[in-house]
Parts: C-alpha cells; sequence; structure tokens
C-alpha cells in the first residue's frame, strides 16, 4: 500500500512540515507527495533525502509532480 | 578530475534540483554571495548607508514617492523593487514556473504585510537590512535579528499546533501578469517623472530632497541590479524568513547558508570599499533602542513567518504569479503608508510617538490570525 499526501496548492512550509510528519510516523515504506510546483518538489526531495529516503521517481501529470520516496 | 565524493555529491545535487544549479547547495550561497556583494556596492554607488537593497525601506520609500505618506525623507519610487519583480517574472517564464495562483487567505495576506511593514519600521528594516546593517558594522542590528528569530521562532510554533491559510488555486492565465504590469506602469512613471534637482515633485511623482530618500544608485544601476537578483533569487528561492525558519522547523541549512554567504559577502565588501565602522552610535538610519530594535523585528518575524516568505521572496512570488504575495507586497507598502501618517515608524532618534501602541496591535493582530488558523485535522 503506497500512502499518499496531497500538499497541491499549500505554499511553505507546509509540504515539508506535512511530509515530514508522515514519513516520522511510517518510519518505512512508500510514499508518494503531490506537489505543485518546482520549490515543493525540491524542498520535499531535499527534506526526505535528508531523512534517508530515496527518491524513487518523480513523475510529472498536468501541474502535479509526483514524488515518489521510499525507505526500505 | 572529480572524485568519488564531489560525484556523489554532484548527483545528490542534480537529484534533488533536476539540473536548477541555483538551488543546490553550492547555488544558494552563490546567490547570497551575489546578492551581499551587489547590495554593498548599491551602497557606494548612492543608495543610503547599510541599505544597499532593503525591500521594507524600499517599499516604504515607493509609498512615499506615490504620497501615501508625506514623509519628506522617503520619498522615491525605488526601480530595485521594480526590477525584484520583473526579474523573478522573466525567469519563471523561462523556466516554465510562471503559474498564476492565489486565493489562500487573501486578506489575512494582506494584513500580515501591513504588520511586518510596521515591525519593520520600528526596527527600520527588513530582514534584508538586518544583515546589511550588521555587515556595516551596526551593533544595534543584533537585537533586530534576535528579535527577527524570536519571531520566526514563534511562528514555527504555529507551524507546528497546525497553523496553515489553506490551499491556493490555480488562477487564469492573465492573473499572473498584473504585478509584473503594476510594475512596469510604475517604471514608467518613474520615467515620465525623473527627479528635478532640488525639487519635491516632479509631476505625479514625489521625491525627497535630502534624507535617505535623496541617496539613490542611477536608475539604470538599480533596475538592472534589481532584474539580476529577481532572476537568481527566483531560482533559488532565497529567502532569508524561510532560512532561519527552515533550520528552526527541521534543522535544515539549505537557505540558511545562502544567508550566511549574504552577510559575509557584504561584510567583505564594506571592509574593502571603506564602508564598514563598527559601533551603536550614529549608526544610518538607524536608533539604539535595544528593547524596540527586538520588538519590532519580533513582529516582522512572526508576520513572514505566518505569510511563508521574507519581504524579497514575496515579491519573486508575485513575480512567478502568486496573487496572494502581490497582496502581501502591497499590504506592506499600504502599512508603510500609515506607519509614517499615523507616527508608528522609527527615526535615528528613536521610536516614533506611537511605535509602541503599533508594536502591541501587530503583535496581537499576527497572534490572532496564528492561533485562528489552527486546524487540528490534518490536510
Amino acid at each position: 500500500m503506497v500512502e499518499k499526501i496531497d500538499a497541491r496548492g499549500l505554499s511553505c512550509p507546509q509540504p515539508v512540515l506535512l511530509t515530514l510528519n508522515k514519513l516520522k510516523a511510517m518510519g518505512s515504506g512508500e510514499v508518494e507527495v503531490l506537489v505543485d510546483n518546482e520549490t515543493s518538489k525540491e524542498n520535499v526531495t531535499r527534506a526526505a533525502s535528508a531523512q534517508g529516503w530515496s527518491v524513487t521517481q518523480i513523475r510529472e501529470d498536468d501541474d502535479t509532480f509526483v514524488v515518489a520516496l521510499v525507505k526500505k | 578530475m572529480i572524485n568519488n565524493g564531489g560525484k556523489r555529491f554532484l548527483r545528490k545535487a542534480m537529484s534533488v534540483t533536476r539540473g536548477n544549479i541555483f538551488a543546490s547547495g553550492k547555488g544558494i550561497i552563490v546567490v547570497g554571495a551575489v546578492i551581499g556583494v551587489l547590495a554593498a556596492l548599491l551602497q557606494k554607488m548612492g543608495n543610503p548607508g547599510n541599505m544597499g537593497v532593503c525591500v521594507a525601506c524600499f517599499e516604504r520609500d515607493i509609498a512615499g514617492a506615490l504620497g501615501l505618506h508625506r514623509a519628506e525623507v522617503v520619498q522615491y519610487l525605488r526601480p530595485e523593487i521594480l526590477g525584484f519583480v520583473l526579474g523573478a517574472f522573466l525567469a519563471a517564464l523561462s523556466f516554465g514556473e510562471f503559474k498564476p495562483r492565489g486565493g489562500s487567505a487573501p486578506f489575512a495576506r494582506f494584513l500580515l504585510g501591513m504588520c511586518a511593514m510596521i515591525g519593520a519600521l520600528v526596527f527600520l528594516g527588513c530582514p534584508w537590512r538586518v544583515l546589511l546593517r550588521l555587515a556595516g558594522g551596526d551593533g544595534n542590528a543584533l537585537f533586530g535579528l534576535l528579535g527577527l528569530v524570536a519571531g520566526i521562532f514563534a511562528g514555527t510554533l504555529f507551524f507546528r499546533a497546525g497553523y496553515n491559510l489553506g490551499k491556493s488555486s490555480k488562477g487564469n492565465y492573465g492573473l499572473g501578469f498584473l504585478m509584473p504590469i503594476v510594475m512596469l506602469g510604475l517604471l514608467a512613471l518613474r520615467i515620465i517623472f525623473p527627479q528635478i534637482p532640488g525639487e519635491p515633485k516632479s509631476g505625479v511623482l514625489f521625491y525627497s530632497v535630502k534624507g535617505p530618500g535623496a541617496q539613490h544608485a542611477a536608475l539604470i544601476v538599480s533596475l538592472v541590479i534589481g532584474l539580476v537578483i529577481g532572476v537568481i533569487a527566483q531560482r533559488s528561492r532565497f529567502c532569508t524568513m524561510g532560512a532561519f525558519r527552515d533550520l528552526l522547523l527541521f534543522g535544515q541549512m539549505h537557505l540558511f547558508s545562502g544567508v550566511a554567504a549574504l552577510l559575509v559577502a557584504a561584510w567583505v565588501t564594506n571592509l574593502l570599499a571603506g564602508q564598514f565602522h563598527p559601533g551603536f552610535q550614529g549608526q544610518p538610519i538607524a536608533h539604539t533602542q535595544e528593547f524596540w530594535n527586538f520588538a519590532g523585528m519580533f513582529v516582522a518575524g512572526l508576520a513572514f513567518a505566518l505569510a511563508g516568505g521574507c519581504p524579497g521572496r514575496q515579491l519573486f512570488l508575485s513575480g512567478e504569479g502568486d496573487g496572494d504575495a502581490s497582496l502581501f507586497v502591497f499590504g506592506m507598502i499600504t502599512g508603510a503608508g500609515i506607519a509614517h501618517n499615523f507616527g508608528l515608524a522609527s527615526s535615528p532618534a528613536g521610536i516614533g510617538p506611537h511605535g509602541v501602541a503599533a508594536v502591541i496591535v501587530t503583535l496581537s493582530l499576527c497572534c490572532f490570525i496564528g492561533f485562528s488558523n489552527i486546524q487540528r485535522s490534518k490536510v
């Protein structure tokens, strides 16, 4: 089961805050974070990497970036 | 030859930023340093002391140029601010990041902009000028820095408690052009009604004959430097408030390293240019009331944190098409008008006749906005 976080439309620092809260609660697993701008994409990627999660994929659908994160 | 560590670093940087070199760890440091050098050089070329690019001061001067307040010493339509927005606009357009949006608590953001400006004018500068004053040796700015960090820390407490102004939504494409159009309109006014030496007015625009408003670099210099900063700051997401917020909230150094680079670069440039004068007394456009330097910046720091960006970042976001950020900017300009009309703003002699009331009222309003937007349920 891939967990999802929808951070579209949210401004700094909400996307990172939501992502980190989720990652902390999960410990490990797979998460997809939905954001709608480059800045949030970069910030989420940077923050998740610092927590030891790896970015497996970044998809772009219309105005949405889907950042796929995984930690074994 | 790049060693293995270097390769790993590069791969990591690229994976985070997908080719946006400005948003990498080194990129943000270079951007901060470039802004620091340019700001100090602007002072050398005519801008007021320790005010190379102070966003709050310059928006206040624009309010004066338009007659929204009539403080005679701070009236000048600062081209740097126009450049910030237009540079960010061009960068966002070029890199596919121009995204018109808005509707996330616009009026709250307007009021936060007013509070931020009123607090900043009690200190006499925004977070950018805190750094530039420190880089020029102004010890009073230490109290401003403490207030700024404390205010941002208070903001992070609201975030931890669930503070959120709600989602913005995508706007019609043309809406994103409004802010750049307004800036071009102001630039047109500046060109149509240039300064007449010794005259306080040219056409519809007010100009300072003396005081900080009379000190400025040439139009083209200010505009070009503003454009350059607008471009690199949009690409790097440079933010003086976010620097401290990310450090306090996430323990993240990324944006902070940019701000530190600005401080060091401006300081070194000041040393080389003979602009470094350490001390507390007689510093340019500054007062020595420690507590109010702290308190003014506390309010500003809290307001910037609650609105999600420093005054510079709000300009760059407005250039990307963010209508809420544009409202914040005009909240600041309106706040500047009120601050000078009501005697809330400080002067080198000390805080204004109603500066104390200004801090109490704006702090109360920020706290109301903070508490009333705490959402318990997760988004």
